[in-house]
């Protein structure tokens, strides 16, 4: 295949009745990358995979998986499609294996291949023990990474994962994206997962898409998003010499505001900076003699990121 | 394409689901306590049939159908012959086997994987509803059998060909009845999303026919077409007509008129007879073929009033978003 395009999606948009839940959206994923598609609760995230999976039918706009339009044929692209929902679940009565099982056989697998794979991903998600006890008595992280292994029954060639993160305790959590990254690595299976939270899609993600208010408002390397665009603050704890302090950060070139939120006594400093400054914000703050007690970018903030973007998109909005 | 996609025919989604829902049900503590239930109540009929049949047996000799008989009549200790316990007690079966099986995939959160399958949206509901009418058809037919045994052995009647084909017939007019229960609590699962109120809702309605309708029935004939006291005969039997063929909506009468005529070949008409159209009739039975084209029109109705609920759950459901 020369169009290394695995997902494709142009001008797609859902209305429900007045509201517009996915807004001209255009989307292209390639083959064999990660594609994070982060956005607040509400942004369309759910809606978008739905129409991709061809589980709802867009109100405009194309889409193409693997080069086939999943509203006229769901079935070859729900084929080539692993789907972990949002809070996904499972036949309580049934055991982990026995729910794979039906998946196996929903697909069409050959029984005794179906098997021996449903034991080797039981086994990769780390539910080897577990796998024949009632899913009932699972942990919501042990159903997650069983959903992880039930989309990958069917040998997918793209992963749809929705939260896949949500509701798991940071152990779980580090377990997942792990398993996340192995997916593409190991198998060269390419996918398509939605956050809310930055950090984790940073942490597995190749690129990144922003999408609010159903709108894909910029997309990119997550560290682009984050550093490219002008001024981010950063924010020091210190102790010392205040004065010092203050003097030599102003001199740092690219520093543009130093002010101190909590008030004149407090130990808090926000720096208003372009990226490329930071180094040597925190080296000559430690040179200053004061005592640097933590350094953060609040630009890294997904609340900070999309308050960055909103501003952009309400003037956009204005200029229009 | 990078990876060939698969050749292979699709493998009918809805076998698989089917497959599924059966061996849950059969699994399932619902249907284990409904057979044990279902049975006793036979059990206890046909007892009582059984006894009550020797009271009658001199005057029926002769008459073709004795064993069927077993299922229709009823005596002391139990008021209740085989089949209005049927009657009675299959709409619970209907609705036990169906008023959760969409809404319980919603809550349980399957539903989504589920559709994210590489099968036909439909394939879900219809591979419930035949799981549903199979786990129904067995229970029926397996007490059926039990009545008959137990008939055969305690009476040392033994069936006419006539009686088997009229009491298989028969089980397919149940089963259908059934059926209807079975799509109407399919539809409350499909727009309710609660089992609990899909359940409440499916109980009710059946409590209101089985209860109410009969009331309901006489009220609207008394205002479609009334027939005070004093009235002449043309305006009584004008009201009764209304009457039953309002009753008719109802599944429950629908079924009830059906199992008369095919449970016992002496019956010749299910609408109001007068007397002038019995005189001189010669008392005989009628045959199988003769019986069933009297209820033929219950049987369409039974079929069609099951379409309908059936084809309103799926359409619902298909119309439905996946997403909660």
């Amino acid at each position: 295949m020369a169009d290394p395009t695995t997902i494709s999606a142009k001008g797609l948009t859902k209305r429900y009745g007045d509201l517009t839940a996915v807004d001209h959206l255009d989307l292209e994923v390639q083959k064999g990358e990660v594609f994070g598609l982060l956005g607040p609760n509400g942004a369309g995230k759910t809606t978008t995979i739905l129409m991709l999976l061809g589980l709802s039918e867009p109100t405009e706009g194309t889409i193409r998986v693997v080069g086939l339009d999943p509203a006229k044929k769901p079935l070859d692209v729900k084929r080539l499609v692993g789907y972990l929902p949002d809070s996904v679940g499972f036949y309580d009565a049934l055991t982990g294996r026995q729910n794979l099982r039906y998946t196996a056989r929903l697909n069409g697998l050959d029984k005794g291949e179906s098997e021996k794979r449903i034991a080797v991903l039981l086994a990769e998600a780390g539910l080897g023990e577990a796998a024949d006890v009632p899913a009932g008595t699972y942990s919501r992280g042990m159903l997650q990474r069983l959903g992880l292994a039930d989309a990958l029954v069917k040998d997918p060639q793209i992963m749809i994962l929705d939260e896949p993160t949500m509701a798991i305790d940071p152990e779980g959590v580090n377990e997942i994206l792990r398993l996340i990254r192995s997916l593409a690595e190991e198998r060269g299976v390419t996918v398509l997962l939605s956050s809310h939270l930055l950090n984790q899609v940073q942490a597995v993600c190749d690129r990144v898409g922003i999408f609010v208010k159903g709108r894909l408002i910029a997309q990119g390397r997550p560290d682009q998003l984050v550093a490219d665009d002008g001024p981010v603050t950063v924010e020091l704890g210190a102790h010392g010499d205040f004065a010092t302090l203050e003097r030599v950060l102003r001199e740092v070139p690219g520093v543009i505001g130093v002010e101190r939120p909590n008030g004149r006594s407090s130990r808090l400093w926000h720096l208003t900076a372009r990226p490329d400054s930071v180094p040597a914000i925190v080296q000559n703050a430690t040179s200053s003699g004061v005592d640097i007690w933590h350094v953060r970018r609040l630009g890294t903030d997904l609340a900070d990121v999309y308050h960055h973007y909103f501003e952009q998109e309400s003037n956009y909005g204005n200029a229009r | 394409m990078a990876t060939p996609v698969e050749t292979r025919e699709p493998s009918r989604g809805w076998r698989v689901v089917a497959r599924k829902e059966l061996t849950d049900h059969l699994l399932s503590a619902r249907f284990m306590v409904l057979l044990v239930l279902l049975a006793l109540a036979a059990l206890g009929s046909v007892y009582a049939a059984a006894s009550g049949i020797r009271d009658v047996a001199p005057q029926a000799s002769g008459r073709s159908a004795l064993f069927l008989k077993l299922f229709t009549i009823s005596a002391d200790p139990i008021p209740l012959s085989f089949f209005v316990f049927v009657g009675f007690l299959a709409p619970i079966l209907g609705i036990a086997f169906g008023f959760d099986s969409v809404n319980g995939e919603r809550a349980q959160g399957t539903l989504p994987r589920l559709a994210a399958q590489p099968i036909h949206r439909d394939d879900v509901v219809n591979g419930k509803f035949v799981a549903g009418l199979s786990v129904i058809a067995l229970m029926l037919t397996t007490l059926v059998l039990i009545v008959a045994g137990v008939g055969i052995v305690r009476l040392g009647i033994i069936p006419t060909a006539a009686e088997i084909a009229r009491l298989l017939i028969w089980l397919i007019v149940a089963v259908l009845y059934v059926g209807f229960w079975l799509a109407f609590a399919t539809l409350c699962s499909v727009i309710l999303r609660r089992a609990s109120s899909s359940a409440l809702v499916a109980i009710a309605t059946w409590l209101v026919l089985a209860l109410f309708a009969a009331l309901l029935v006489q009220l609207l004939a008394g205002v479609l077409a009334p027939a005070p006291a004093g009235a002449d005969a043309q305006a009584v039997l004008h009201n009764a007509q209304v009457e039953q063929n309002l009753a008719r909506v109802s599944p429950i009468t629908l079924y009830e008129e059906a199992t008369n005529a095919l449970l016992d070949p002496e019956i010749r008409a299910v609408g109001i007879v007068t007397i002038q159209q019995l005189d001189r009739a010669v008392v005989s039975d009628l045959s199988l073929g003769q019986s069933v084209l009297l209820v033929w029109p219950q049987i369409v109705g039974l079929v069609a009033l099951t379409v309908v609920c059936f084809a309103a759950a799926y359409v619902t459901f298909m119309r439905q978003e996946i997403r909660a």
